[in-house]
């Protein structure tokens, strides 16, 4: 079963408020997605953990529901 | 899949990533992939020369979600560098792009071929 954008985008805000997300519907299939998450939360953190941070979010859809899921994460820019 | 039949196929994984320099869990062969995505990071171990060994999770379900559960991962590929998750195939391409991945080779003693050197 397919996801839609704005329910993975709603799963990502629910466990990180304070998180920009965008997200590309890269086969406009509702199944291949790049999803770009800025979340203060990554901050210190490796790009393993940021990641299990988001897929701890989307609570094991990814790799089931979510077959393919492009992942970019980072703390946001400190100017 | 039972939790000893887990437990084993955990077991297996440490025994390969602690006796293996590099190894990447991947769906199908170094020489012939079977997803774009273990390919993507196949094609970069064989671009910088790394040894490694590549376990085809297709042929062994035990091995395809022992490693899921190992790493808290939840999707394959995934490449382990001296016995460490280094990561799947986003963060393995970023950090190729960006030279990180070299260097860790190169700190973890896996020779590896630098192509910013002439």
């Amino acid at each position: 079963m397919p996801m839609p954008a704005d329910e993975i985008e709603r799963m990502i805000k629910a466990a990180l408020p304070d998180a920009e997300v965008y997200i590309t519907d890269l086969a406009g299939d509702g199944d291949h997605y790049r999803a770009q998450v800025i979340s203060e939360a990554f901050r210190g953190l490796s790009r393993v953990r940021q990641h299990q941070l988001v897929y701890a979010a989307l609570g094991g859809q990814v790799g089931g529901a979510l077959h393919a899921l492009a992942l970019e994460t980072a703390p946001p820019e400190t100017a | 899949m039972s939790d000893t039949e887990l437990s084993n196929a955990i077991d297996r994984i440490k025994q390969d990533i602690a006796g293996n320099d590099v190894v990447l869990y991947m769906k199908g062969t170094p020489n012939f992939p079977q997803c774009g995505f273990s390919g993507q990071v196949a094609k970069i171990l064989s671009y910088l020369e790394v040894p490694y060994k590549g376990v085809n999770v297709l042929e062994d379900p035990d091995i395809r979600e022992g490693v899921k559960q190992y790493a808290n991962w939840p999707t394959i590929p995934q490449l382990y560098v001296k016995g460490e998750f280094v990561g799947g195939c986003d963060i393995v391409r970023e950090m190729f792009q960006s030279g990180e991945l070299i260097d860790q080779f190169k700190a973890s003693g896996v020779p590896v071929k630098d192509p910013r050197q002439g």
